[in-house]
């Protein structure tokens, strides 16, 4: 039971959700979640990372690809140093599908809200008569 | 008893959604009357069609039977605008216990969720959850591409956030 799909979805959101699954995968993890959290505060370079996370440079590398596949973080490679940061575009995404979701069931349950008042104040007054 | 819909504090009409895992989907909201009452509004048809599809939606409902008992089933059936053919949804209550829960099966494709929707009463309120599990991670990312589909507007609304923000 749900709103009509498929049949109308568009090409571009096909995209979109490919790119959202990889996102969900690289948020599955708890180091990386870290990582994302370290990288909301400043940019770190991955052997600050590796460091605060007490993991091998290679371990902190591994992660900060799975984040940057996603889309979550972007790398830039200065001389010897490579700096991390937030890909803020791809946690609006984030966002933005939770937000879509939210947008319906707000609608929905404002109504059924709506719908329950009324009865349960019918319910009240029905009693109340019968009391009589 | 405060009026619900001017004073009720906020938190009571908050509309929480989770994506708990790749698969599932979960929302809850806690609405001001008994179990029972909320339960009624979704197990009748004639209640349940009052609420269910957002006025925004463009979409409209041409016909609604529920047989909301374990082992019965339902059939929604649909028409949007933009599609010459009426849309069907049905599907079977796995499990029905009245004013506590309700299990139901998506039957019009292969990658349907399994939903069950819990009614928890507490000092004559009500917590619903409403839970999805989809059989893959595609089917409910689709199904989302499908209800954002249906509220045109708030995506706009939503698009107008976001280039605010960046």
């Amino acid at each position: 039971m749900q709103i009509p799909r498929a049949r109308l979805t568009v090409n571009h959101m096909v995209h979109y959700q490919a790119r959202l699954d990889s996102t969900f995968a690289a948020l599955a993890d708890v180091t990386r979640r870290g990582v994302l959290e370290q990288l909301g505060g400043s940019d770190a370079s991955i052997s600050d990372l590796a460091q605060r996370f007490h993991m091998t440079l290679t371990g902190m590398k591994k992660h900060v690809s799975v984040l940057e596949q996603a889309g979550l973080v972007t790398t830039e490679k200065v001389g010897r140093v490579r700096t991390c940061r937030l890909g803020r575009r791809r946690l609006e995404e984030e966002a933005a599908w939770i937000e879509r979701h939210r947008q319906l069931w707000s609608a929905r349950f404002d109504a059924l809200d709506e719908l329950v008042e009324h009865l349960n104040r019918k319910e009240k007054a029905d009693a109340q008569s019968k009391r009589k | 008893m405060p009026k619900a819909k001017e004073s009720s504090p906020v938190a009571m009409n908050r509309t929480a959604v989770e994506r708990k895992s790749d698969r599932e989907l979960v929302v809850t909201r806690t609405f001001d009357a008994p179990a029972h009452i909320v339960f009624e509004a979704w197990s009748k048809a004639e209640l349940f069609q009052r609420w269910w599809v957002p006025k925004s939606a463009e979409l409209s409902l041409l016909s609604c039977d529920m047989d909301v008992r374990t082992g019965g089933t339902y059939r929604l059936v649909f028409r949007h605008p933009m599609s010459d053919r009426p849309m069907a949804f049905f599907g079977t209550y796995r499990e029905v216990i009245p004013n506590e829960r309700i299990v139901w099966t998506n039957e019009e494709s292969d990658e349907g969720a399994v939903t069950t929707v819990t009614f928890e009463e507490n000092a004559g309120k009500t917590r619903v959850t409403f839970h999805e599990l989809y059989p893959t991670e595609a089917a409910l990312d689709e199904a989302l591409a499908g209800s954002a589909e249906g509220l045109p507007e708030q995506f706009a609304q939503l698009d107008e956030l976001l280039a605010g923000r960046s």
